[in-house]
């Protein structure tokens, strides 16, 4: 439980970035630590202790019992996947946003608006 | 990866927070190859890599400028009391999951018993993603493209019309 409640606190670090920073790049770091954490969760939610990793072997025959559980691990390498599209995305929109304001600074930005 | 966090969000310089993001991402990776996910840290791994590269090729430059940010004490202060009581709060949660690694599996036992049987894959990771749950990976791939889109649409130089600039 102890792992549990250190991934949450990693979790809580990427929110309190992405509400305490004023700077547009940290904030999307925050939000991809934010990512890592709920990664880090499901898979330590799939974790069995002593498990073996779920790829089958031809002559060697592994009781279901004995590995990881697979769905997460699939469901976390789509959303990895897609972090990088959002983290790219992000980029994107933050180039532009200083190509039109000249600064990365929220607070101005919201300042030069119009 | 706690400290690694920590320290990207306060160091000063934008660059150096890019390079430590990439320390807690590879350090992830590392989790998972010790959590029994080998796919999972090669894909971290790659993923790691490329958000280095695009967060540095897009922020390295425009950096420069001077940051005198000044930081609100009050406001933080606040953040910090909210998200210590979420904290402390969720620790009740976290005692209702199953404890570390004893996972529930129920749909997943009968994929690890079948998949070799109807799939013909060995990695059952792979039998999950291409065969049993094909249309996320199709959505995934969907949404992959509309975000690489948006970007190259975001970052054109020309805009087409006016209304469309912004």
């Amino acid at each position: 439980m102890i792992l549990y409640i250190m991934c949450f606190f990693l979790f809580l670090v990427g929110v309190y970035g992405a509400i305490t920073k004023r700077d547009l790049i940290k904030i999307i770091l925050a939000i991809g630590i934010m990512g890592y954490s709920v990664n880090l969760f499901l898979v330590l939610l799939a974790y069995r202790t002593g498990a073996l990793v779920p790829i089958l072997k031809k002559g060697l025959n592994i009781p279901a019992s004995m590995m990881v559980d697979p769905i997460p691990q699939a469901l976390v390498l789509t959303s990895i996947v897609i972090e990088l599209g959002i983290t790219a995305l992000m980029a994107a929109l933050a180039i532009r946003i200083y190509q039109k304001y000249g600064t990365f600074d929220i607070t101005k930005i919201r300042r030069l608006q119009g | 990866m706690i400290i690694g966090s920590i320290a990207c969000l306060e160091i000063k310089n934008i660059l150096s927070s890019i390079i430590t993001i990439g320390v807690v991402g590879l350090g992830l990776s590392l989790a998972f190859l010790f959590l029994g996910a080998p796919d999972l840290a090669l894909v971290q791994f790659v993923f790691e890599i490329l958000c280095v590269i695009i967060l540095i090729r897009a922020f390295a430059k425009r950096s420069i400028e001077v940051r005198a940010l000044r930081r609100d004490v009050p406001e933080t202060i606040i953040a910090i009391v909210i998200l210590a009581s979420i904290f402390v709060l969720s620790i009740f949660a976290f005692k209702d999951l199953p404890s570390f690694g004893k996972p529930i599996v129920r749909v997943a036992e009968r994929y690890l018993a079948q998949a070799g049987v109807e799939t013909g894959s060995q990695n059952i990771v792979t039998a999950v993603i291409l065969n049993y749950r094909v249309y996320d990976t199709l959505g995934e791939v969907t949404v992959l493209f509309t975000a690489i889109l948006g970007a190259v649409t975001i970052l054109r130089k020309t805009g087409r019309k006016k209304r469309h600039a912004e």
